[in-house]
């Protein structure tokens, strides 16, 4: 085989970078539509795999020869099989090792910045998806926030770094995603913390996560203050770590806010939501620097690939904190929402410990875009 | 459903399961009807794209445990 590949961390790099990639995505069109590898100086072009096996002439000449590249699929036979038909023809292309599903779990670290009493706050950018965890680390200790499933990512980041993971928390129990914090805290004995609003149903033990509990990571005591604020879910809470970082969970998003309706009450959940972002959060200083739970579009990123803004910017720039009538508020969060993310449901039984799926059919289940906000 | 021919792509990766099922209808007369068996889960939605791309009629789906079961009339 002649044809190189391109792992996802490196397409992140680029997508990051702002580099140059032309991608012939060669999924099924409505595949393609659905989700695809974002970034702001990428060029696309989709021709599923099926329309080219008589030959790819007729594509050739829709490839730049001036950038990068990349043939696409769900998990990496077609773009092989695509990427050396277009090195017969005396094309250069590399081929997504694993395809669409890799892109999906790569998880990029990005240091967010060091804490007061030293120590480091990272942020993981799960890019093709959307999804961003936390690791606090302080003295040989670190904390958890929003894991998600790929555990040995940050299993093997706390040991990179020495550090000891003592306190694992879910924000609320995840719909988009399958949560990996059960998983770290057994593998690490570390405590678990879910709020127990979200967890009525959950069936495994764990320590529960209410406004108030404060815990502290390493001899620096990193303060880590949980603060109830439902809206997303019932049981939604943020963080406040190190008097510098909010954590807003699936409430507050730096473009969008976070959506009522996943686990079913829209309705009932909008005036919970409002008090959140316009009360609770109105009190917050300005400098606080406001850590989500998502992104949903590559703007969202600053130059580095962190996910992070201010939060007196926020209310200045965000549309979902500047809405002044009430009526208007709940309508925008309750009607015209998006699609609800793929297989919710199961997500959301996954996250009970209800059901077990597989490891392929839970990647089959997080397929597609987080699409946990309203804008 | 009857079929004039049966096709087990079973086991079979991406891009094999539509190869072989592409194959296997240029041996066929139009109006025949393959039934095709697949493992590959993504086979679900390619082969309704394929079907619709290349004429041929997807006429039925059936997922009985891991295995998916299509019928194409050719087209």
């Amino acid at each position: 085989m002649t044809v190189k590949a391109m792992t996802a961390k490196e397409v992140a790099r680029k997508v990051i970078d702002n580099e140059p990639l032309f991608i012939l995505d060669v999924r099924n069109g409505d595949a393609f539509a659905d989700w695809k590898i974002e970034g702001g100086n990428i060029q696309y072009l989709n021709t599923p795999y099926f329309d080219l096996l008589d030959g790819v002439e007729e594509v050739v000449s829709e490839l730049p020869k001036d950038r990068d590249i990349l043939v696409v699929c769900a998990k990496e036979g077609s773009s092989v099989m695509v990427a050396e038909m277009l090195d017969e023809e005396g094309v250069d292309a590399a081929y997504l090792e694993g395809g669409m599903k890799a892109w999906s779990e790569h998880l990029e670290p990005v240091k967010v910045g060091d804490l007061k009493n030293g120590g480091e706050l990272y942020q993981f950018v799960r890019i093709g998806k959307g999804c961003l965890s936390y690791m606090a680390i302080s003295d040989g200790e670190a904390a958890i926030i929003d894991a998600t499933r790929m555990t040995d990512v940050f299993l093997d980041f706390a040991q990179e770094k020495g550090a000891k993971i003592k306190h694992v928390f879910d924000t609320h129990l995840h719909a988009d995603h399958v949560s990996g914090g059960r998983q770290i805290a057994e593998a690490t004995g570390a405590t678990y913390y879910l709020p127990p609003a979200d967890a009525e149903e959950v069936v495994f033990d764990y320590a529960e996560l209410v406004g108030g509990l404060e815990v502290a990571i390493g001899d620096a005591k990193i303060e880590i203050e949980a603060l109830y604020s439902p809206g997303h879910t019932i049981g939604s809470t943020s963080f406040i770590v190190d008097d510098q970082y909010l954590m807003t969970g699936d409430i507050l998003f730096i473009d969008s806010i976070g959506r009522p309706d996943l686990a079913g009450l829209a309705e009932d959940w909008v005036g919970d939501l409002r008090e959140s972002l316009y009360s609770r959060y109105a009190e917050f200083a300005d400098e606080l620097i406001v850590l989500p739970a998502h992104f949903m579009i590559m703007d969202e990123l600053n130059e580095d690939g962190s996910v992070a803004k201010k939060l007196g910017d926020l209310f200045k720039e965000n549309h979902g904190l500047n809405i002044e009538d009430e009526q208007e508020f709940r309508d925008m969060v309750t009607k015209n929402l998006p699609p609800q993310p793929n297989a919710y449901q199961d997500i959301r039984s996954t996250n009970m410990g209800k059901i077990t799926p597989d490891e392929e059919v839970q990647r089959e289940m997080e397929i597609g875009p987080n699409r946990c906000a309203v804008r | 459903m009857n079929a004039d021919k049966v096709l087990d792509a079973k086991g079979l990766a991406c891009p094999m399961p539509i190869v072989k099922t592409r194959k296997e209808m240029k041996d066929m007369e139009s109006g025949q009807i393959l039934e095709i068996l697949a493992t590959d889960k993504g086979a679900k939605a390619d082969m309704t794209a394929w079907a619709k791309s290349g004429g041929h009629e997807l006429l039925e789906i059936e997922e009985a445990g891991d295995v998916l079961k299509f019928w194409i009339k050719k087209g």
